[in-house]
């Protein structure tokens, strides 16, 4: 049977994703909390919701990196610019996060128009480095000049004294969907020693990541994903063909950069803030870090590369020297010394240097990132046969790795 | 491969259990507890949010070596530090009523962004009931107001921006430190014996928030005594190179330079400006000077001889003789091998300040050590008479005025005390146009939950 346009096994796919997608809580917490675990438990509302948004981000930058090819080092200034439209919308109508969840994807879309068709003029290392630039010009402007518009670097927020003209007396005094759920409401279940908590703001992102992936699979098997493919296997036989790629690259282009709005947005809608420094290229670099580390061109890999990312940020860095001596209490005095000095380069505030380390390995032996990881690990289980006839599959079909 | 059987049933069965857990979180609402993260167990937990990787890492690993000193003295471990020369003696080294204090740390990375995702994991998967940290004015605002809605108190560590307690001010937010405002009101009678009254100063501002409060500050109190201001140039943050600002400055008819600049950006434009000659140098028949409004011991240490004889402000420095500073100095020294800094100061002294309140209010209701603390005043802390005002929660207190030293000694005397500024010169109402005017409010005090 079929759904929504969809194809048998990606219909299976689909609903494995919609079923994660809400255990989560359940997935990321499988220690009880009394225990040493729970350090290690993501399962709260914060990091939820980072994984879901930071999820929606590299999916769309996966349809213009994964699928064309073009690999954008700006596309952080349309996070920020999706967060800006989201705090703004709070200021001038009310909480409601639905007005300014559409203004941030149609603004990106605006300012992805803009940019994409200036810097698509060129491609390769000079899109690259002219989205940077674009990128780096409108942090600045952030930061400093639209400081009128932006509150530079402390952040835009919402005062007591904005207009908040859509605001009744019942509303609700924080981001919220209608008056019917604020986004921070979260209810725990105690389960034995576990503890699990069930935040609104979570499923709300996930509703919309799940939407979010849907409409990525659809471009990935549609004719336009095909052409995009082939701009990225060979742009200029295609011109030469008399196919005007532009188009298509462009209309890549906005749509991540919607993508990318729309998680900029939904950021705000987690927490009513909005920084400059979403937009700096550290920001715009994380997530080609995402989609490499998971698996460029895969529909997976993106969404898993952006959990490994901020699962190592949040938790790996809160390990400092004192957990460490928890841990290794045990273990002879000088034995344990050594232990810690040695690990202590690699947690708490050097995570950095762990995440580094991994994503050399996974270039290095896994080219096709996280998914590759799974894929070859599936065909170690199934049988020699079945193996074999992945390995020819892989041959005749090359770039249908999902 | 894998065949699948999609019935009409089994659609309606996944959509009915898809509906069920979309619907789960609206069904039942937050845990019943009185305020958030209510201590349960004999602990509780502090959250310290300071800068562990970036430009102000240096700063902030010291913030935590007292921020561990301070809840080692409060569960009665150590020499007890300043606790045995504060003015309160709620407090009695057995915890706080009854309960042993642990800590978690997070790294704000100085982004207001990575602040309050450290912030928010301390809040929803440690249960902290108090954070305490920050040293820049952007994270400090960002991570008040996130307290402020998650119903938690946050004392302010580094944060010198009139905005904190001014136009973004928050019920559940507190600031020990001083600010802009107060080194300029503390500067100015000093510069004024030093340099006269008839000056012509020339600005270069870091252009953000910070920036730009401290030099209106600077500029409003220096031209009231007299002194003319020539021009006033934002640089961008970080600039690294600021040859191309400080080159016209010799020629604008200017004989001060102003750098309201911290940080990394001060070591740069402080040394350039003195590469440049600027201190060697004559204008309007005057010598010619430098003032930086705002001090640190890292800077100090960053721009080496050149601050000598430069003038700046700090909120306290190690080397006062008040009992309060050399019982703090001594146990600092003895666990670390070296004096703290000024901004370890403050997130030590606001830290044993939150766990006075609750002990003096009875709860950790927020509401409750919000009130405790409001108004409140204290001694023998390093500052001398100090009073937590109510209005917007700002700590009121002498101001040192700080140079640098002709000939220091060691690396951690380059600064020296040349004026202590009593409190009452540095004061200014709740509703100066500088803190936001009539219309800032600190709003209600939330408690969550």
């Amino acid at each position: 049977m079929k759904m929504l346009g969809l194809s048998n096994k990606d219909t299976t796919f689909l609903l494995i994703v919609v079923g994660l997608t809400l255990l989560t809580p359940f997935l990321l917490q499988p220690f009880p909390v009394a225990s040493g675990g729970n350090m290690f438990n993501a399962g709260y509302p914060d990091l939820m919701q980072r994984f879901a948004i930071f999820g929606i981000f590299a999916i769309g930058f996966n349809i213009l990196f994964g699928l064309t090819g073009y690999l954008s080092f700006g596309h952080a200034a349309f996070l920020g610019v999706g967060s800006y439209s989201v705090v703004w919308m709070y200021k001038l109508l009310g909480y409601n996060v639905v007005p300014g969840l559409i203004l941030a994807i149609i603004v990106s879309a605006l300012f992805a128009l803009l940019i994409g068709y200036i810097s698509l003029r060129r491609s390769g290392i000079y899109f690259s480095i002219l989205t940077l630039a674009f990128a780096q010009m409108m942090y600045n402007l952030a930061y400093s000049v639209l400081t009128p518009l932006t509150n530079g670097e402390t952040g835009l927020q919402v005062y007591s004294n904005d207009p908040q003209v859509l605001r009744g007396p019942e509303h609700l005094d924080a981001p919220h969907f209608f008056n019917l759920f604020k986004m921070t409401d979260s209810t725990k279940l105690t389960l034995g020693g576990w503890e699990f908590t069930l935040s609104a703001g979570y499923y709300f992102t996930a509703v919309i990541a799940i939407i979010a992936f849907y409409i990525s699979l659809r471009i990935f098997r549609s004719p336009f994903g095909l052409m995009l493919r082939a701009i990225k296997t060979n742009q200029t036989r295609l011109n030469y063909t008399g196919i005007n790629t532009r188009p298509y690259t462009l209309a890549a282009f906005v749509i991540s950069g919607m993508y990318a709005g729309l998680a900029g947005g939904l950021l705000a809608a987690m927490d009513p803030l909005a920084g400059a420094e979403r937009m700096q290229w550290t920001a715009s670099g994380e997530v080609v870090l995402m989609v490499i580390l998971g698996g460029a061109g895969t529909l997976m890999g993106p969404v898993l590369g952006a959990g490994f990312i901020k699962y190592f940020e949040n938790i790996f860095s809160k390990i400092n020297d004192g957990v460490l001596h928890q841990w290794f209490a045990w273990m002879p005095d000088g034995l344990e010394n050594v232990i810690i000095t040695i690990s202590h380069f690699f947690v708490g505030k050097s995570w950095h240097l762990t995440l580094g380390l991994l994503f050399m390995l996974v270039v290095i032996f896994l080219p096709g990132g996280l998914v590759e990881g799974g894929q070859r690990i599936a065909a170690r289980f199934r049988g020699r046969k079945a193996k074999d006839d992945a390995t020819h599959a892989a041959k005749t079909q090359p770039s249908a790795a999902e | 491969m894998s065949k699948s059987n999609f019935t009409r049933r089994g659609l309606l069965k996944t959509g009915a259990v898809t509906g069920a857990g979309l619907a789960l979180p609206t069904i039942f609402t937050s845990a019943a507890s009185a305020f958030t993260n209510e201590p349960t167990g004999s602990t509780v937990k502090f959250g310290f949010n300071v800068p562990q990787t970036g430009p102000y890492a240096e700063e902030g690993l010291d913030e935590l070596r007292a921020q561990e000193l301070a809840v080692q003295h409060i569960n009665g471990e150590g020499d007890g530090g300043m606790l045995s020369t504060f003015s309160s003696k709620a407090l009695d080294g057995t915890g706080i009523l009854g309960r042993k204090v642990e800590f978690v740390t997070g790294d704000t990375q100085t982004k207001s962004d990575a602040a309050r995702a450290a912030a928010k994991s301390m809040i929803e998967k440690d249960g902290v009931v108090m954070i305490n940290g920050g040293s820049s004015s952007g994270v400090a605002v960002a991570v008040q107001e996130l307290c402020q809605s998650a119903g938690i108190i946050f004392m302010a560590g580094l944060t010198h921006s009139n905005d904190t307690t001014g136009k973004d001010r928050k019920a559940n937010g507190f600031r020990h430190f001083f600010n802009a405002y107060m080194s300029a009101a503390a500067l100015a009678p000093v510069l004024k014996n030093a340099y006269g009254t008839d000056r012509r100063a020339y600005h270069l501002t870091a252009d953000y928030t910070w920036g730009w409060t401290q030099q209106e500050s600077i500029q409003a109190a220096t031209e009231a005594m007299g002194w003319e201001t020539v021009n006033n140039v934002l640089t961008p943050l970080s600039a690294g190179d600021f040859s191309s600002y400080i080159a016209p400055v010799l020629n604008s008819g200017a004989d001060i330079l102003v750098l309201n600049h911290y940080g990394g950006d001060m070591v740069n434009s402080l040394t350039q400006a003195v590469q440049f000659g600027l201190r060697d140098a004559q204008a309007n028949g005057k010598n010619f000077e430098i003032v930086v409004p705002l001090y640190s011991e890292l800077m100090a240490a960053g721009a080496g001889d050149n601050i000598k004889g430069v003038y700046g402000s700090m909120n306290w420095n190690w080397q006062l003789t008040d009992e309060g500073t050399q019982a703090f100095v001594k146990s600092f020294g003895e666990k670390y091998g070296r004096p703290p800094s000024n901004s370890a100061h403050t997130c030590y002294v606001q830290t044993l300040l939150y766990a006075d309140a609750v002990a003096r209010a009875g709860s950790f209701n927020p509401c409750a050590v919000a009130e405790a603390l409001e108004g409140f005043e204290f001694s023998g802390m390093g500052n001398g008479d100090v009073l937590y005002r109510a209005e917007d929660h700002q700590c009121f207190k002498d101001v040192l005025v700080m140079k640098g030293a002709e000939s220091p000694t060691t690396e951690y005397d380059t600064l020296e005390i040349v004026e202590t500024t009593p409190v009452d010169q540095v004061m200014y109402a709740p509703d100066h146009p500088m803190f936001g005017g009539a219309e800032a409010s600190l709003g209600e005090c939330n408690a969550g939950a």
